[in-house]
């Protein structure tokens, strides 16, 4: 089975986010980038179906400070064939545009399953996901935790609300949209990373010159102006603890 | 193009989720600026009766046994004509499991553009600004609908459900096209396995996220919820860890907690959690980013570094407890 696997950089949201002096973007100087955790889990479900069923795993992503790392991590994982795509993307790129550059290259690379995220937390027209599998003219399941390949077909676990799962069987070729992969994204050590630093090659590509039509411009970025922010409970650790058993009592959890 | 907003109601066996009144209530709202009409687009197996309660002027239905549960392939095959043939000013969509799937696809069919995450419409006679949520609702984002049509994928939060709940709207039946050859069938429902717990009916509900750290720290949510009589649960990173089942995820694909208290412990508040939490009573929130979300919904909230202040909790509820 050729598997391709998208992974991408989103802001990391432990930081604080700030908004440009244009009002209509974040502001990227002190942002911290790290993996989408949604890809994060396509890599390592794409690594267990390669050792379970065999295959050959491609992860292909965009050039961004911090990429490499990602790609070399997939490599220590085992993954086959990194490539990236060169590009100006350093004023960000919305998921249409993704899209567009991810199906000219993976045209070519005739893939049986493209596995990615099922979103990015900064996706503002839709999950770049579903809108290559349109493109290319593939099937498209999101929200997958889990999967079996069977002759020519997946069976996909899609989650559904309340813990329900729909088994969906999806013809290949076929892009899914990863929720979770079927065991946490596994752990390697950094010297196997420095390791496929030495050994593993990435591949550079030009993309396609980019297209965001099908993507709106945003008219103003800004933080949440809450409606009714929680009120705050102040003081050291203790008083804090005394005030929160008092608030137990009031709501009867005490 | 007209001025009609079209809402594709979601259901999922049988039952309509509370997205799909959300999304009537919002298109009430655009569709008041500009009079054009609120149109419910249905499709499904003999499943007429699901548009009793839907508060739209009209409800487009499409039946075929394709469409019995939701299919992504077959809704893509149905909802592009009907919009060509129609030409509604906007196309609203749940932003969820259901809706995202199918929303990119449109786009790319039907050359629209596409907002997603929209919580609110801010409407001015025909202008219409989508104001969104993301990344994990700690940024808004305003964007104007275009004078021609566009889709939209909606999270809940913006609108009361009850609001696109009422009869009485006027069912036309639409054929629907060849559907053989689909390339997605549902093969099966995996029920979720009977739990330990059932969430939605717990009263006191101790919830980790990723703040936690490791799995070892659970403990430490299960010392404070064994001395309050409530339960552990949490959100999709401690649950896709493996720390915590499936059982006891809070949040879009998980439960819909109604807890008297929801004490949560490191747990930002993205969207895709909040929606399983506000129907609780008292939400107190205690998280070390004082610019987390779930502040934005607690009732009250403690900012501080969450291991610092578990110990001194503990003892203060056990001495509460003795006294």
């Amino acid at each position: 089975m050729n598997i391709i696997v998208i992974a991408g950089l989103v802001p990391d949201l432990v930081e604080e986010l700030e908004i440009d002096n244009g009002g209509t973007a974040l502001d990227t100087t002190w942002l911290r980038m790290i993996i989408n955790e949604f890809d994060d889990h396509a890599i390592e479900q794409a690594i267990l179906l390669k050792e379970r069923d065999g295959g050959h795993v491609t992860v292909l992503a965009i050039d961004q400070e911090g990429i490499d790392e990602v790609l070399f991590t997939a490599a220590a994982k085992d993954a086959d064939r990194m490539i990236k795509l060169l590009g100006d993307f350093e004023q960000g790129v919305n998921s249409h545009a993704l899209a567009r550059v991810f199906a000219e290259v993976i045209k070519d690379l005739e893939p049986d399953l493209i596995l990615t995220g099922v979103q990015a937390h900064t996706n503002l027209d839709g999950a770049v996901g579903a809108l290559l599998a349109s493109m290319l003219d593939m099937p498209y399941v999101g929200y997958v935790a889990g999967l079996e390949t069977t002759d020519g077909k997946v069976i996909a676990k899609k989650e559904y609300p309340g813990g329900l799962i729909g088994a969906m069987e999806v013809t290949l070729p076929a892009v899914l949209g990863i929720q979770a992969s079927e065991q946490p994204p596994r752990y390697v050590a950094v010297s196997k990373v420095r390791q496929a630093m030495k050994t593993a090659t990435i591949e550079e590509q030009d993309a396609v010159a980019m297209d965001p039509g099908g993507g709106l411009d945003v008219s103003r970025m800004f933080l949440p102006e809450a409606a009714e922010r929680a009120e705050m409970i102040e003081g050291d650790e203790d008083e804090i603890a005394a005030k929160l058993v008092e608030l137990f009592k009031e709501v009867g959890a005490l | 193009m007209n001025q009609d907003i079209f809402v594709v109601i979601e259901h999922l066996q049988g039952q309509l989720p509370e997205i799909s009144y959300t999304m009537l209530a919002a298109a009430r709202q655009m569709a008041g600026g500009s009079g054009g009409q609120v149109v419910g687009v249905l499709l499904g197996k003999d499943a007429q009766n699901l548009a009793e309660n839907l508060a739209a002027d009209k409800v487009l239905y499409v039946d075929h046994e394709a469409l019995a549960e939701f299919n992504p392939d077959a809704y893509l095959a149905v909802l592009p004509a009907l919009i060509e043939e129609k030409q509604p000013r906007a196309v609203l969509l749940g932003s969820t499991t259901i809706g995202s799937d199918i929303a990119g696809g449109l786009s790319i069919k039907s050359s629209l553009p596409l907002i997603s995450q929209c919580q609110q419409f801010i409407v001015d006679g025909s202008s219409i600004k989508a104001v969104s949520k993301i990344c994990g609702g700690k940024i808004m984002a305003e964007t104007d609908l275009p004078e021609t049509m566009a889709l939209v994928t909606m999270i809940p939060g913006g609108y009361a459900p009850e609001e696109g709940q009422a009869g009485g709207a006027t069912i036309e039946t639409v054929a629907a096209p060849s559907l053989d050859g689909m390339r997605v069938t549902l093969s099966s429902y995996i029920e979720p396995e009977a739990a330990d717990v059932d969430l939605e009916k717990e009263p006191i509900v101790i919830a980790v996220g990723r703040g936690i750290q490791t799995e070892d720290n659970i403990e430490l949510a299960q010392d404070l919820a064994d001395l309050l009589g409530g339960v552990v649960a949490g959100s999709r990173p401690v649950v896709d860890q493996g720390w915590l089942s499936t059982s006891r995820l809070v949040g879009k694909s998980g439960k819909r907690v109604k807890a008297k208290l929801y004490l949560t412990l490191g747990i930002s508040g993205a969207p895709e959690h909040v929606e399983g939490v506000t129907g609780s009573e008292t939400i107190i929130a205690i998280n070390s980013d004082p610019a987390a979300p779930i502040f934005d919904i607690a009732k009250y909230g403690v900012n501080v570094d969450l291991f610092d202040l578990i110990d001194p909790l503990i003892d203060a509820v056990s001495n509460a407890k003795g006294a």
